[in-house]
């Protein structure tokens, strides 16, 4: 079980979340002139990385907001919590 | 039709858990650790604001209730105003039941379309919101969630058989609201008095709480074998 800091609520059990996938995917400007490789790619193409990865989290259960965690994969520890506004925390190039 | 719908609204209600209100008294009755029962139609209003806003000193001064400010703050008191924090921007007010017919549904001529509240105080509240022309959100909610009392020397720890928070009262203290979930079901969880917490369950949900808490309580209400 994983205990991951909300940054609204704080603690709360990994049951309470849902999980959203590889943070810092950036929309495509101009969706519409992606070729269907391009658009295959931005849907459904991801690092995969062993190690730390930036990721999205939802609060479900609770205040229902959004936000990021840096988290091993390989080991599950949770390395920060950051809002969608707060800047990308450094992880010393790992990402 | 118009005329049946026009006279007794509150008398035409069901609660969610009417159907185990009997099963509820009889097993509290049998227990003096821990007591259930549900708390029906209390007036609930979603409210989605910021609370440095304009528009929230107006909401805010015809609730008479400041805002909370951080997670699990309650402001205002139990059985009369109360806000609970569910997010840094959405609010819940929760006061007593009132039905109060609306223009519209009484049968007066003023009054084009009738507001979908029946509560005089959220009625003032839509208005004062939509008067405002800012962003935001105010909605009767009273039909979303039912309200299950739990209490009793007992009632803490039937609650942690199933709610992953630590509801110790050096974590969890009186009047101390959060949004959780006690088995599988999302709940607001309420602390109201040091052995008293209220459950408030959407209404889909609530025969299932009811259901866990009753089994929940089986070890404090059971007549023990002699
Ligand atoms: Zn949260």
């Amino acid at each position: 079980m994983l205990l991951i800091e909300c940054p609204y609520c704080g603690p709360r059990d990994e049951t309470e979340y849902h999980y959203g996938g590889e943070a810092h995917v950036p929309y495509p400007e101009d969706p519409a002139a992606l070729t269907d490789r391009q658009w295959g790619e931005y849907l459904f193409y991801r690092r995969n990385t062993k190690g730390l990865l930036a990721e999205r989290w939802v609060h479900t259960a609770g205040c229902r907001k959004w936000f990021n965690v840096v988290r091993d994969t390989a080991t599950y520890k949770v390395q920060s919590v950051y809002r969608l506004t707060d800047p990308r925390p450094s992880t010393g190039g790992a990402l | 039709m118009v005329e049946q719908t026009g006279t007794d609204l509150a008398g035409l209600r069901r609660s969610p858990l009417a159907h185990l209100a009997e099963t509820l008294e009889q097993v509290s009755a049998g227990s003096d650790s821990v007591t259930v029962r549900e708390i029906p139609f209390l007036n609930m209003v979603g409210i989605r604001v910021d609370p440095d806003s304009a528009v929230a000193s107006t909401l805010a001064g015809i609730t008479g209730v400041g805002w909370p400010s951080a997670h699990g703050e309650v402001t205002g008191a139990v059985g009369d105003s109360a806000v609970l924090w569910l997010s840094p921007d959405e609010f819940l007010l929760v006061t007593e039941d009132a039905v109060e017919l609306p223009p519209g549904l009484d049968g007066s001529p003023d009054g084009a379309l009738p507001t979908i509240s029946t509560h005089p105080l959220t009625v003032r509240l839509v208005a004062a919101m939509a008067d405002s022309g800012q962003p935001g959100q105010v909605v009767d909610l009273s039909a979303n969630r039912t309200t299950l009392e739990i209490s009793g020397p007992h009632a803490r720890d039937v609650l942690e058989k199933g709610c992953p928070m630590d509801l110790h009262p050096r974590a969890f203290p009186v009047n101390t609201a959060v949004s959780t979930t006690l088995g599988p079901v999302q709940v607001m969880l309420w602390r109201t008095h040091e052995d008293t917490w209220r459950l408030m369950p959407r209404s889909s949900f609530a025969h299932f709480v009811a259901q866990w808490l009753l089994d929940a309580m089986t070890e404090f209400t059971a007549t023990p074998v002699s």
